[in-house]
């Protein structure tokens, strides 16, 4: 049965692949890749890897379509016909893709637990983390602590990539709102939008809170809020979402995210730990650990919203 | 009991996968785009509606059962709103509906 879906999921990919690759409007090729993202977050459903599909249909499906949908909006939504023969890329793909499928036969069987992959630290993971951190969600203590330099080291590059798209697109503030000339029309997007607005991101707030126990923490929960007030600005223009959450604000925040990261693993070398060894920041070390997870996962989510609105901001607030 | 609630959950079920049959042959044999997001609109509301419905007798009372609900809530407002939303861009992008306008 389970296999059945597993071939209904991929046969779908593969057909919204060729789709993608076939269309001229880049319109349809935006919620096209939303639909794949969406596709392949169901199929980590079905691995039992809820964190990543979390991840991947809050900003597969939803923020990367909002961006790319901003910068169609920017530039053009046909694509230009292909000024070469298709022959050459497609020897290529043939070839890595053949490559790819070749490189799988060596590969362990789904689930094997004499996987290599199973056989060097991850046992160790599973059997101290009741113990050591308490947390019941593995992914969550393997992310936040026993691997907190590797995450420390993702944000930091979410934050440069945050700098990076800002030195590239510039940001010019505008008084005026920047809306559509008929949204204010839309009184009952506008209603539904006020309706949920709050109910986002108390979601988001209880993603990050609750990373420890089910699947969430700060990197999902930094991309629904963000989502949250995303959908504030479509419907009421980025005028007024500035006013909630200035610009400003938002260029502070994605560094204090990091910084509050940072400050933890300081911390804890100052109460005599090694640098975010969670575990002396309280009386208990379990307590500890749980301190430090849940600050840690506070700093991502208030780095990665922060992030996310900035691309945003910077791409609406350009004008064409 | 659990023999009717499992007859009124697989009822909601097979609906809804009715509902939603209906709505995709609807959106392929439409002739424009507003009769076509009518066809839409019932795939999001009585098709996953009633499929969460059926899983929701399914899952007889449990924290499963009290998230389907909330998943219902957000899809009884935000389906509706969505298709509002496009045809109303659809309008201000001046597209024409098709009429008929024959003599009957």
């Amino acid at each position: 049965m389970e296999h059945l879906i597993d071939i209904v999921l991929l046969g779908l990919l593969m057909i919204t692949g060729f789709a993608i690759a076939r269309m001229r409007s880049l319109l349809a090729v935006a919620m096209l890749t939303s639909i794949y993202s969406l596709l392949s977050a169901s199929l980590f459903v079905v691995l039992d890897a809820v964190d990543v599909a979390l991840t991947e249909a809050a900003i597969g499906a939803g923020i990367s379509t909002i961006l790319i949908l901003a910068t169609v909006a920017l530039t053009t939504d046909e694509e230009k016909a292909p000024r070469h023969t298709p022959l050459l890329p497609l020897v290529v793909v043939i070839a890595t893709g053949s490559a790819l499928i070749y490189g799988t036969l060596d590969m362990p069987h789904y689930g094997d637990p004499a996987a290599p992959v199973h056989m060097h630290v991850a046992p160790a993971y599973l059997h101290d983390t009741p113990t050591e951190i308490g947390v019941p969600n593995v992914v969550t203590s393997v992310l936040a602590s026993y691997r907190g330099y590797d995450t420390l080291g993702e944000v930091t590059v979410i934050l440069t990539a945050g700098a990076g798209v800002l030195a590239l697109l510039g940001y010019t503030t505008r008084r005026r709102n920047i809306q559509g000339p008929g949204i204010r029309r839309l009184v009952v997007l506008r209603v539904i939008a006020k309706l949920f607005f709050p109910l986002i991101l108390l979601f988001a707030l209880y993603v990050l809170f609750h990373g420890d126990y089910g699947p969430g923490g700060g990197f999902q929960a930094g991309v629904i809020f963000a989502t949250g007030f995303i959908l504030y600005a479509l419907a009421f223009g980025l005028g007024n979402a500035q006013r909630v959450i200035p610009y400003q604000l938002l260029r502070i925040m994605a560094a204090v995210g990091v910084l509050i990261y940072a400050a933890v693993g300081i911390e804890s070398m100052l109460l005599g730990g090694k640098f975010l060894e969670y575990r002396v920041l309280a009386d208990d070390p379990v307590t500890g650990q749980h301190l430090g997870i849940m600050l840690i996962e506070l700093g991502i989510g208030i780095t990665v919203a922060s992030v996310v609105l900035i691309i945003y901001y910077g791409f609406v607030s350009r004008r064409r | 009991m659990d023999s009717v609630l499992d007859v009124l959950s697989w009822i909601c079920l097979s609906g809804g996968a009715i509902f939603l049959l209906v709505g995709a042959i609807g959106v392929l044999r439409f002739p424009d785009f507003y009769t076509r997001l009518h066809a839409v609109s019932v795939c999001d509301t009585m098709g996953a509606g009633l499929v969460l419905v059926g899983l929701m007798l399914q899952g007889g009372l449990s924290l499963v059962t009290v998230k389907l609900l909330l998943m219902f809530y957000f899809m009884i407002f935000t389906g509706p709103t969505a298709v509002h939303a496009l045809a109303q861009a659809a309008l201000q992008g001046k597209l024409e509906p098709v009429v008929d306008d024959r003599e009957p």
